[in-house]
């Protein structure tokens, strides 16, 4: 080896890469090239409107509809069905859960159950339902709670076998009496599966109300959409579409911040 | 409170984890139990707690048990094993909440056991906050809340890097100069043994049995003195003289999983 720094050579450098780099301007800069390439085709009559309409016919129809009170009709009717659907479920589907997860007996009982219902998808059972509760909102209501009662039982238990034994021992060994280690080590220690499952049973509830909307339903964002189909009314249809996007982001973004706040321990 | 561990063996299905263990350990003496991986030393803790049933034999304790223990058997964790959405004070008071004590009597205890383990000023912080040395703190504050009768400690030391460990050590001995309680004290570490038990057993390989137990005349607390030095080292080289061999095979064991 020499002394020499002038023969000296650096060190070939292979680290780097494969490391997610915050973006911050890409996503909205694709977002709105495609949106830009979209409106520059339709403009230039590259997409027949018929089946394509542009993004500013579609913006149109949403300004419209929103004026004339279309849109708050359709997505209240929509609200009415997701909320209490969604609640019912998720209720039942947590204290079906959280008792799979805590009790031997109900987890043999109940998992062969969930694991064969939980395949069907939900909304083959409306025909069956609307004979049970009428062709009225409790049919739609019961698909959706029925759809997202699965997930949240599934999401439930499993998230309460994730909580660690040893906090389990732990509490036995401070003589905490077993209501107390349900409340306090395995129901919080089960929130990030649950809150994690809320994500998905949101989505389940979204796609069924629109499903079940188009089957038979006068008023409902799916019913609109559906309508705009069959009259051929596609910037409608797309707004229709659009605002399902939207509804969707919205509850995410809601879910995140109850995400956030429950669990800030993270 | 003296404990007697009477002719107690455990086995895991057919796996024979504890044979035939006798010890009396007399009141407000430290206990070290050593010996190689799955000798069944965590095993014996928990079964000395309560928390394991042994297979055969008993666990049990003479004289009274002390009115003022919230919960006379009480375990200190390898792995803290912290409530991580709660704050170091309600971690520390999660052994106390289901007690009969006054709001104010509780805050009192758990503040004293905050300044007692130095974590004064993080007591709102949360477990993911903190280093682990300020983790098995609180680990050791949940513990001294409920004022034990008997503490057990499952490796305590074992999930912290070295120089945390000596100042726990430190930390350890200033807090049970002042703490009267009885003490089992499980370890892989040889040094950790060396400093703080009174007695030393040595556990064999699986079935862990009783091989030697070896008691260190000096007391606890004049360990660190320089004229001790030799003696510790002593007991080092004897504890390892008699487990080397065993932790040779254990380590070439292949697991039968």
């Amino acid at each position: 080896m020499s002394d020499q720094r002038s023969d000296r050579q650096p060190v070939p450098f292979r680290g780097g890469g494969f490391n997610p780099m915050p973006r911050r301007l890409l996503p909205w800069l694709v977002f709105f090239l495609l949106i830009a390439a979209w409106q520059a085709a339709s403009s230039a009559g590259l997409l027949p409107a018929l089946f394509m309409p542009s993004p500013a016919a579609i913006v149109n129809a949403l300004v419209e509809l929103w004026l004339n009170g279309t849109l708050v009709e359709h997505v209240t009717a929509s609200l009415k069905r997701i909320i209490p659907g969604w609640i019912i479920g998720t209720g039942a589907g947590l204290a079906v859960g959280l008792a799979m997860g805590i009790f031997s007996a109900t987890r043999a009982a109940g998992l062969p159950i969930v694991s064969a219902l939980f395949p069907i998808p939900k909304i083959a059972l409306l025909p069956l339902l609307i004979l049970w509760f009428g062709i009225g909102e409790p049919s739609k209501v019961a698909t959706i709670a029925l759809g997202v009662f699965f997930p949240t039982v599934i999401s439930a238990y499993s998230a309460c076998d994730s909580v660690p034994r040893n906090l389990i021992r732990m509490a036995q060994s401070f003589g905490l009496p077993a209501t107390d280690i349900v409340a306090k080590i395995i129901v919080p220690g089960s929130m990030p599966g649950i809150l994690a499952g809320f994500r998905i049973s949101a989505s389940v509830a979204l796609l069924l109300v629109v499903a079940a909307e188009m089957i038979g339903a006068q008023y409902g964002i799916g019913a609109f959409v559906l309508q705009a189909g069959n009259l051929m009314q596609t910037d409608q249809l797309m707004a229709g579409v659009v605002m399902l996007s939207v509804l969707g982001l919205l509850i995410a973004w809601g879910l995140g911040i109850v995400e956030r706040s429950v669990l800030r321990w993270r | 409170m003296p404990l007697h561990i009477e002719k107690v063996s455990h086995s895991y299905g057919t796996v024979e984890a504890l044979a035939d263990i006798e010890l009396d350990i007399a009141d407000g003496e430290t206990v070290a139990l050593i010996g190689p991986s799955g000798c069944g030393k965590s095993t014996l803790l928990g079964i000395v707690g309560g928390l394991l049933e042994p297979t055969a034999g008993r666990v049990t304790f003479s004289g009274q048990m002390p009115s003022d223990s919230l919960n006379p058997f009480t375990y200190i964790f390898q792995d803290f094993a912290l409530l991580p959405w709660r704050s170091v004070a309600d971690n520390v008071g999660l052994a106390l909440e289901h007690r009969a004590l006054s709001a104010a009597e509780r805050r009192e205890r758990i503040a004293a056991a905050l300044a007692l383990t130095g974590l004064t000023e993080f007591a709102a912080a949360y477990p993911k906050q903190l280093s682990g040395g300020m983790r098995q703190r609180v680990g050791i504050a949940r513990a001294l809340v409920v004022r034990p009768a008997v503490l057990l400690l499952d490796e305590p030391l074992s999930a912290l890097d070295a120089q945390t460990r000596e100042l726990l050590m430190e930390d350890l001995l200033a807090i049970w100069a002042r703490e009267k309680s009885t003490r089992v004290y499980v370890t892989h570490n040889l040094e950790e043994a060396a400093r703080l038990a009174d007695r030393v057993v040595v556990l064999s390989r699986r079935p862990g049995r009783i091989r030697e137990v070896i008691a260190i005349d000096v007391p606890v607390a004049e360990r660190g003195q320089a004229r001790h030095a030799t003696l510790l080292v002593e007991v080092h080289k004897k504890l390892w003289s008699l487990i080397r061999d065993e932790v040779v095979t254990a380590d070439r064991e292949m697991q039968h999983v």
